[in-house]
């Protein structure tokens, strides 16, 4: 009986199998073909490939993984796929295949060309331990998946060893990631004491109990949010951001500020939907347990990080701090739509995200392009970058528009739909603040443009011609940057159909 | 006599888990500051066996405290190799000297 639900299960598992069996071969092919390692980020592709495949299949289905069959009359499971954890998987898989694109023509990966299946390894093992936390729905899955994303980041941080600040980041990432997921595991225990049970459903049924201990149940979720505002670098927790952004490999930054972030927002949307609703209004509202005040929680959250974000990167000078600052500043943007606790802010967090993903990537790519051949991040380097390189120019330019999220360009559709929700929700003063945040924004974005077009060149000229394969992949970056800021339609309604979270 | 009951467990896991942020924050050593996320890591698991037993909650709480003593050594491996990598570079593991990374 056990042997056959464990055997349905893996059904709802198709793509974390992929991904795991994947891996396996990655390592497998390093030993077999030593020195020629041109085959490893074929396999990682093809497994990212045939991943997406039975990805798209769980947007229409959805279900429990390993539910417990002697306790029959809880229909509910350690794992939950349905069309929400699609959209945050395929964010996951696109992100991947990206920056698996990226670590071809990057400088800093080929310098350690003898440890690639390490970094393929690695890569895919941090793809799986996200696939797992964005459909986590035991706590104590929630924690190993968590870690298994961090132990693989910690190392990939660090990857380029020989470096001093590419050390200096993993040890940075490790302490203040290990605290923080101590604070949460800690979080988590207490929660266990107080129902019993590590499953999330289980849990809120439980939390309807109107004799909680509010201030223990308040412990708990603030240690909780703890470890997950960790991954999404939300305010008290991000000052991690920074120094790991700066010191890491540039793929690898790419990779955590997009990919990890997703796993991290679905994770907290989970958490938060799942344990602490009563209901959802006709209207789509979420009726919340009063034991914790998510809202206002989520909003003081929200403000401070992008407050915090947007103010410290007036000041930076190198391009990758700034967005690290920049990517700080849009979790607390994100944050903000998750606060509105609503199907309708829910959806525009989707929409965000799907946004998100290609003008972050678009920018990190470019910058990484610039190190390649001239081996610094620093601002003054751009100097006269849009008339020695004008293409490079352009496309940065118009990543970073977007960015700000000025109307031509997909990230204003993104904000658009954010300040509607809030605004829908009566969150006027929040959505005000936002805008304004979103002004400050403005400055060091533009700051960068005009390094690049309106002071003079640098007397070396520092020109160079791209290879094709850059070339596409910045046409299919900017090609969602440029076309979604017009016709907005499809993200919309791909978003709209995605909001389905197994629950009440 | 006094019965040894939940309470006694609870209190001594919270001792440590002060301690160990007590740990975290004050000392400068990395190495240190890993034994101090070790406590607070085995505080939460104290908290895990005591609920499971004195709330009859089956042997859920045992296992997950059997997952994170895992995970704890998975992690405390990785973090040794980088402090390692980071003495090698620096020739220091005090982590309030390790600052290069700052505008």
């Amino acid at each position: 009986m056990e042997f056959h639900s464990i055997l349905n299960s893996l059904t709802y598992l198709a793509p974390e199998i992929t991904v795991s069996a994947a891996l396996i071969l990655v390592v497998l092919f390093d030993l077999i073909l030593g020195k020629n390692k041109k085959a490893l980020p074929v396999i990682a592709l093809a497994g990212m490939v045939a991943a997406s495949f039975f990805v798209f299949q769980q947007m229409t289905f959805n279900g429990f993984a390993f539910s417990k069959v002697s306790q029959p009359w809880i229909n509910v499971g350690m794992i939950t796929v349905d069309s929400f954890g699609a959209f945050f998987k395929s964010i996951v898989i696109l992100a991947t295949v990206l920056v698996i694109f990226f670590s071809f023509s990057s400088e800093e990966i080929k310098k350690s060309f003898d440890r690639l299946g390490e970094y393929y390894t690695l890569v895919l093992g941090m793809v799986l331990g996200m696939f797992l936390m964005i459909s986590a729905s035991d706590l104590l899955l929630v924690y190993l998946s968590l870690e298994l994303v961090s132990l693989s980041s910690y190392v990939l941080a660090g990857f380029t060893k020989l470096r001093e600040r590419s050390s200096e980041a993993a040890l940075k990432y490790i302490i203040y990631g290990a605290v923080s997921s101590g604070l949460m595991l800690f979080g988590i225990s207490i929660l266990f004491g107080m129902t019993g049970s590590t499953n999330l459903y289980v849990i809120n049924s439980l939390l309807q109990a109107p004799n909680i201990n509010h201030l223990a149940l308040a412990f708990a979720g603030i240690l909780i949010f703890a470890g997950i505002g960790y991954k999404i670098s939300a305010a008290p927790f991000h000052f991690w951001t920074p120094d790991v952004y700066e010191g890491a490999p540039i793929t690898i930054t790419a990779f955590l500020s997009v990919a990890s972030k997703a796993a991290g927002f679905a994770l907290l949307i989970r958490f938060v939907k799942i344990t602490f609703i009563s209901g959802v209004a006709p209207s789509g509202h979420w009726q919340m347990i009063p034991a914790f005040p998510w809202k206002e929680f989520l909003i003081v959250i929200s403000i401070l990080t992008m407050t915090l974000g947007n103010f410290s990167a007036l000041w930076q000078t190198n391009l990758k701090r700034l967005l690290a600052y920049s990517s700080i500043a849009h979790a607390g943007y994100i944050l903000m739509g998750i606060a509105v606790l609503s199907n309708q802010g829910l959806i525009a967090v989707l929409i965000y995200f799907g946004i998100y993903a290609f003008m972050n990537l678009g920018a990190f790519f470019i910058v990484m392009l610039i190190a390649n051949k001239i081996g610094s991040e620093e601002l003054e380097d751009y100097k006269g970058l849009g008339y020695t390189m004008p293409f490079l120019g352009v496309t940065f330019g118009m990543f970073l528009v977007s960015l700000i999220g000025l109307p031509p360009s997909a990230g204003f559709i993104g904000k658009l739909y954010l300040f509607i929700a809030l605004v829908d929700a009566k969150m006027i003063v929040v959505a005000v603040i936002a805008l304004l945040n979103t002004v400050v924004s403005l400055y060091y974005y533009i700051k960068v443009l005009r390094e690049m077009f309106l002071a003079k060149p640098a007397s070396p000229s520092t020109a160079f011609k791209l290879s094709p394969l850059s070339l596409i992949l910045i046409i299919v970056m900017l090609a969602p940057v440029v076309i979604f800021g017009v016709y907005f339609n499809p993200i919309v309604e791909f978003a709209k159909g995605c909001v389905t979270i197994l629950g009440l | 006599m006094v019965q040894v009951g939940l309470n006694h467990f609870l209190i001594v896991s919270a001792i440590l888990f002060s301690l160990g942020i007590f740990g975290i924050v004050t000392r400068k050593n990395a190495v240190m500051v890993l034994m101090g996320i070790e406590l607070v890591l085995n505080s939460a698991n104290l908290n895990f066996v005591a609920f499971a037993k004195y709330g009859n909650f089956g042997l859920s709480g045992q296992i997950a405290a059997l997952f994170v003593i895992i995970l704890a050594a998975a992690e405390t491996a990785i973090a040794l190799a980088i402090v390692l990598n980071i003495y090698k570079t620096f020739s220091t593991v005090n982590v309030d000297e390790i600052d290069n990374l700052k505008e």
